[in-house]
Order: C-alpha cells, then sequence, then structure tokens
C-alpha cells in the first residue's frame, strides 16, 4: 500500500520534495555517501581520539540528548505531532530502572538485577508514553503541544512532592550499573560504545520505519487526516502507534541517562529540560533523523563552552540559556526545518542543483 | 460564549442547562449531589465522627477558601491565555513569562511608591506594552502558522526568564500588602462549637477576598464588554471567523493588537496578585503556565466562562488535594485534566 503516489496531492512542500527525492535513493541506508562514512568511521574509533571528558560529557551525551530529540523528531516530522512529553517519558524509564533496580534508597529500590530492571522500565515508559499519547490524539494541531506540555510539568511536580516512589527532590542517587562479562559498561569507553549502538539503532529504526508502510501511513496522517480516514486507515491508532514507538526510542534514551549520571531528580525532567529537547530537535532539523544528533552536538558544546567563551567575549558568562533562546528564534524564524536544512539548502545553491543528496551526522 | 443571538441568550442558555440534563441524567445528578454534599460540609457543623475520619472542618474551609481564591487568580491569568488563543489561534506559552514580569514591575513600584494599587496600573500598562510590541513585531509576521508562533513563544519564554533571571536575581519578591487590607476577618461560616455552647466563625485573611472579588468583577466586565459592546461584537466575530470579518471592513489587526494587549495585561494584574498572595521568583512563570494550560484544557479553549469553571475546578482540586492527599496533590489535578481530555476533548465549556 505505497502512497508516494497518492500523497503530493494535498503534501506540504517538505513531503513533496522528499518525494521527489524518493526515486533517487534506492536502499534507505545511503552506502553511496562518503560524508556518512566518514562520521561513522569518526565516530566508531572516538575513543582513540577523545578522553573521558570529552568522550562522555560531549559525544555520549550528543547521542543520549539525540537519541530523545531523535523520538520527538519521529513524531514532529513523520507524525506532525510536536509532543513535549519524550523527556518526561525517558525520566520515566530512568526512575523506573532506579526503582526496580539497585540504588543507595534502598527503602524504594526493589534490587532487581539490571537485566530485570531494565525491560520492565523499557515496558513502563513505553506504556506511559503510549498513554500520554492516547490522550493527547483526543485533540488535533496545537492542542498537541499544550497537552503533552501540561502531561510533562505535571510529571515534574509530581516527582517533585511524591516521596514514596519518587523520592521527592532529592531524588533517587547511586544506581546500580550493569556489570557482567567482566565488563563494567559504566566505565567511559564501553559506556560509550553501548551508547552509539543504542543511537545507531534507534537512527536506523526511524529510517526505515519512515519508510515502510506504517511510516508512510504516517506521513500521510500527518499531511491529510481525512483523506487518509476516507482511505479507510485508523487515524488515531496510527497517532498511537506512532507514540507507542517514539516512547521507546525515548525510553531507550531514559535508561542510558541514568546509567551515565547514576542519579536522577526531578531536575531531570524539569520543563525547561523538555523544552530543551524541542530546542534541540527543531534547531537541529524536525524533517530528518539526522537533524536531532547535529542539534544535540550544538547543544551540549554550547552548554559546555558558552561560559568560557562568553567570559572571553567579556560577557556574563552565566547567561547561557539567553544564547541558546535567542540562537532557537533565529532558527524558527529563518529556517524551517533547522541546520539541516539550511545547510541542505546551501549545497543544492552550490551544486546548481544537480540534486545530490547529503546526509551528515555530527562532526 | 461566543455564541451569536443576544436576545435568546439567557433564554438559550437555560434551555441548554435543561438538554443536558435531558441527555446527561447521570451525569447531571452526580453534579447535583456533588454540589449538595459541598454545600453540607461547608455550612452544617460537623458531627465528631466525620471530624474523626478527614479532620478539622476549619482545615476543610481553609482549603476551600484558599482553592476558590486561587481559582480568582488562575482565573487573571488564564482569561489572558485564552482571550488571545480565542481570537488568533496563538497559543501563546510566554504567557507565564508576562505573569512574572507584571509581578516583578509590581514589585518594584510598590516597592518605590509604596502604592499597592498604583502597582497593578503601572504592571497592566507596563505588560499590555510588552504584549502590543509582541504582537506588531513578532506574531504579525507569521499568522495562521500555529506552530512557528508556538515555537517562537517557547523562544521568547526561555529569553524572557534569562533576562529576568539577569536583573531581578534569584531572589523571592513579595509585594507589601497595604495596611487596609492586612490581617484576617471572620465570616459567617461556623467552624466548631465550644463545649460552652458558642460558635467558632472562620477566621480569614481579607486580601485574599478583597482580591477574589476583584477578579470576579474583571471577569464580569470582560464578559460584559465581550458581549455587550461593539468592540466586543468584533471581537467575538473574530473568534467566528477572522477572514469573513476582515473582509466586512474591520481593521483586524488593530483588534489584534488590542486583545493581545488585554490578554497580556491581565496577566501582568494576575502577576502583582501572584506577588502578593504568594511570591514572585523564577519558576514561577512555569508554574502559571502550566496552571493556565491545564486550566483552558479543562474549561475549554477560547471559552472565558469555560476560564472561569476550569480555574474554580483547579483551584479548588490542588488545595484540597495538597490538603488531604500532600504527595499526591497534582496527580488529582492531572486526573481532572485527563477526564474532561477523555470525556469532552474540547473541553467543558467549549462549543465545539
Amino acid at each position: 500500500m505505497s502512497l508516494t503516489e497518492r500523497a503530493p496531492l494535498h503534501a506540504r512542500p517538505s513531503a513533496v520534495a522528499a518525494a521527489a527525492q524518493r526515486p533517487t535513493i534506492t536502499a534507505w541506508l545511503e552506502f553511496d555517501n562518503p560524508a556518512a562514512w566518514i562520521v561513522a568511521v569518526i565516530l566508531l574509533i572516538m575513543p582513540l581520539i577523545a578522553n573521558g571528558f570529552f568522550l562522555i560529557e560531549i559525544f555520549g551525551t550528543t547521542l543520549i540528548l539525540g537519541i530523545i530529540a531523535l523520538s520527538l523528531m519521529f513524531l514532529a516530522g513523520y507524525g506532525g505531532m510536536v509532543s513535549l512529553m519524550q523527556l518526561s517519558v525517558a525520566g520515566f524509564a530512568g526512575y523506573m530502572y532506579a526503582v526496580f533496580g539497585t540504588s543507595g534508597s534502598a527503602n524504594i529500590s526493589l534490587g532487581w538485577p539490571w537485566w530485570l530492571a531494565t525491560p520492565m522500565a523499557l515496558a513502563l515508559a513505553t506504556m506511559f508514553g503510549t498513554l500520554g499519547g492516547a490522550l493527547a490524539v483526543r485533540t488535533e494541531g496545537i492542542y498537541t503541544i499544550m497537552i503533552t506540555l501540561a502531561i510533562g510539568a505535571a510529571f515534574f511536580y509530581f516527582t517533585n512532592q511524591n516521596w514514596a516512589i519518587f523520592n521527592g527532590h532529592t531524588g533517587i542517587n547511586t544506581i546500580a550499573t550493569p556489570h557482567f562479562w567482566g565488563i563494567d559498561w559504566r566505565a567511559d569507553i564501553p559506556f560509550y560504545y553501548v551508547t552509539l549502538a543504542v543511537a545507531a539503532i534507534c537512527y536506523f529504526a526511524v529510517l526505515y520505519l519512515s519508510r515502510a508502510p506504517f511510516g508512510l501511513a504516517l506521513q500521510g496522517v500527518r499531511d491529510n487526516p481525512r483523506r487518509m480516514a476516507a482511505l479507510g486507515f485508523n487515524v488515531n491508532a496510527h497517532r498511537v502507534a506512532a507514540y507507542a514507538c517514539a516512547a521507546l526510542i525515548a525510553a531507550l534514551a531514559g535508561i542510558l541517562q541514568v546509567w551515565n549520571y547514576r542519579q536522577i531528580s526531578p531536575g531531570s525532567v524539569a520543563v525547561e529540560r523538555a523544552i530543551d529537547i524541542l530546542i534541540i530537535a527543531v534547531v537541529g532539523g524536525i524533517t530528518r533523523p539526522v537533524g536531532p544528533f547535529v542539534g544535540a552536538f550544538i547543544f551540549v558544546m554550547l552548554r559546555t563552552f558558552a561560559l568560557d567563551f562568553l567570559v572571553r567575549l567579556g560577557l556574563d558568562g552565566n547567561r547561557f540559556r539567553l544564547l541558546i533562546g535567542i540562537g532557537f528564534l533565529v532558527i524558527v524564524f529563518w529556517s524551517s526545518d533547522g541546520l539541516v536544512g539550511l545547510w541542505e539548502r546551501w549545497r543544492r545553491s552550490g551544486a546548481a542543483g544537480t540534486g545530490s543528496d547529503g546526509d551528515r551526522r555530527h562532526g | 460564549m461566543f455564541d451569536g443571538r443576544p436576545e435568546g441568550r439567557v433564554r438559550g442558555r437555560a434551555a441548554r442547562v435543561t438538554r443536558f440534563i435531558e441527555r446527561h441524567p447521570a451525569w447531571a445528578l452526580i453534579v447535583l449531589i456533588a454540589i449538595a454534599l459541598l454545600l453540607w460540609l461547608i455550612f452544617t457543623v460537623w458531627p465528631v465522627g466525620l471530624e474523626d475520619a478527614i479532620g478539622k472542618k476549619k482545615v476543610f474551609l481553609n482549603a476551600i477558601f484558599n482553592g476558590i481564591t486561587l481559582g480568582g487568580l488562575y482565573f487573571l491569568v488564564a482569561s489572558g491565555f485564552t482571550l488571545i488563543f480565542g481570537l488568533m489561534r496563538n497559543v501563546n506559552l510566554a504567557h507565564g513569562s508576562l505573569y512574572l514580569f507584571g509581578g516583578y514591575v509590581g514589585y518594584g513600584v510598590s516597592a518605590e511608591t509604596g502604592s499597592w494599587i498604583l502597582s497593578f496600573v503601572i504592571a497592566f500598562v507596563a505588560v499590555a506594552l510588552v504584549g502590543v510590541v509582541l504582537q506588531i513585531v513578532v506574531f504579525r509576521r507569521m499568522e495562521g502558522q500555529d506552530l512557528r508562533q508556538t515555537m517562537v513563544t517557547i523562544g521568547l519564554s526561555i529569553v524572557f526568564a534569562d533576562l529576568m533571571l539577569w536583573a531581578f536575581g534569584g531572589d523571592f519578591y513579595q509585594i507589601q500588602t497595604p495596611n487596609w487590607l492586612i490581617g484576617p476577618i471572620e465570616l459567617p461560616f461556623v467552624t466548631a462549637v465550644k463545649s460552652s455552647g458558642d460558635a467558632v466563625y472562620l477566621q480569614y485573611p481579607l486580601v485574599r477576598l478583597v482580591i477574589f472579588a476583584a477578579s470576579v468583577v474583571i471577569g464580569a466586565v470582560m464578559w460584559l464588554a465581550l458581549n455587550r459592546t461593539r468592540v466586543g461584537m468584533i471581537v467575538r466575530a473574530g473568534v467566528d471567523d477572522r477572514d469573513i470579518l476582515a473582509a466586512t471592513g474591520v481593521r483586524i489587526q488593530i483588534v489584534f493588537v488590542l486583545v493581545f494587549a488585554l490578554g497580556a495585561g491581565l496577566a501582568g494584574i494576575a502577576g502583582v496578585v501572584g506577588g502578593t498572595f504568594q511570591s514572585i521568583s523564577p519558576g514561577e512563570d512555569t508554574r502559571f503556565l502550566l496552571a493556565s494550560l491545564v486550566v483552558v484544557i479543562v474549561g475549554g479553549m477560547g471559552s472565558i466562562p469555560g476560564a472561569a469553571l476550569g480555574a474554580l475546578i483547579i483551584g479548588l482540586a490542588e488545595q484540597l488535594g495538597s490538603v488531604y492527599i500532600p504527595t499526591y496533590a497534582i496527580v488529582v489535578t492531572f486526573l481532572i485534566m485527563v477526564l474532561v481530555l477523555a470525556l469532552r476533548p474540547q473541553g467543558l465549556l467549549a462549543r465545539r
């Protein structure tokens, strides 16, 4: 049930462009793109280049934030649903891992081994995201953003005031991380590879889904829900299923995040953090799966180095969020598909419309 | 609320209530019983068994009053939000920032001049001006692009939050309550009966009651202005169909600017109220943004009576929840939202 022939009738320009490009992309893995290969190799040999701080604080964090933003990109780019609760789903997964696994708060944690706690946390977080999605699809369009923001904010306040499960504003500390086959998986290099593998799986899964029948139907639902309903597709079921997929992706990132920091507190699911995820996805580009990773890289670099940079310019180093906010506004004003879109437009004008399809991961 | 036919409105409203009772007898009964139970709880002297079960009546009455007055504050914030959305389809997620800005301005004015009333006027004007600038400089350029507007408001809220943190720091500010409003007054609600047979009456802070009365007055004036004046008629027509209204020759951009100014100004007033009730600090913007989101989702987007009802429900739920189930209070608020979305996704009092 390919929809590519029918979709352009009412499609948005981006979808038309994507449909126009589709014949040139025969395989969904872009084997013929040298830039993608270079980035992949650099990412693989990163531990040789970067030390622990850069490896985890920059690249590991980038990948984790990128995965969360990827789940938002999947919903927003293919489903047209801008969900602000993806970070809450990730945070919920982290909390559930802490609750079912082992941590310093012995009265809360159940002490399950990691291989039981992780699937449990993933399943519960996916359920949480799906239920939230089922709630959000009750209304349409711009309401989605409000309802998901309300869910995210409610979750934040709930973790803050609930002591029985979430341990209030102190959160849960010294969470045990997996340790098997003689390897400490929280050590810098193994953890980096785990993160990289999860990120790659999520990235290719989204890429695959976007071209599978489900993804095409979802894009049809985004462009014209009434027409899709008339064609016999269950519009709401597609949307809820998209929320479920996105929730699983976000939950994976949430588990990685809790492994990384070994603690989780309401601060990790605060509303500002949830909005950061939106910023990452939008700045990177919300129309392609690579966008969130580009956005996450820029965000992490700014967050880490803006202080020094601003001080060097003779400005107040604490104005990092101002910088982020203004950067976000600039992107929203001038490029609806983020930096990836800008980059592509620039390449296309440079190549005088040869239509070469560039794909860039961060770097 | 934005329906036409002024002459038949009162009758239409009564008919609508009747129709609701006819269509949903079970719901009508539940609502009726809940209201009756609430009134009974408020007006009787509680029997001993009840006090043993759920605590003192004084605590309960205080929670009810706090809830209602908090609802008044939520109404002030949410009515501006819903007004702006209703007319311009602009989900203004920077509304919390406007609230916070109003609070800071009000604090500055009252600390400088010592006049509480003046701080309301200046906060209204200052925040309304910010709203005018936003509408003219930013939102006019992207009319009809819902998502982009919302993204811009998110960006603005980040920028505003950081600018205010820069200017005012992370401290808590509380606006001084004027002398003539300080102190409790006695209300004719019996909280308990002493062993001597004397009734003990509820003591409640006067300032909260005055502010609640003021928010009721503001709501009523707004309702009258929308339903009984020419400008209000234009605004209602704009809510129904912007394009046709513009085609009839109304200068709709001016209406937009005015409504944005009014909505923002209300948020500014609410900021002063919040600064007097509670305090003003970074993070309050998010809290009140969430409150207005939930209030308008429950009440119905774009509806002023919906905002009033939603604010009352959420205010009560929050206060009663924090008294009786402190660690799950937010869940109550959230469950109300879920319930409304599940049963009536457009909100309790929205037309569509």
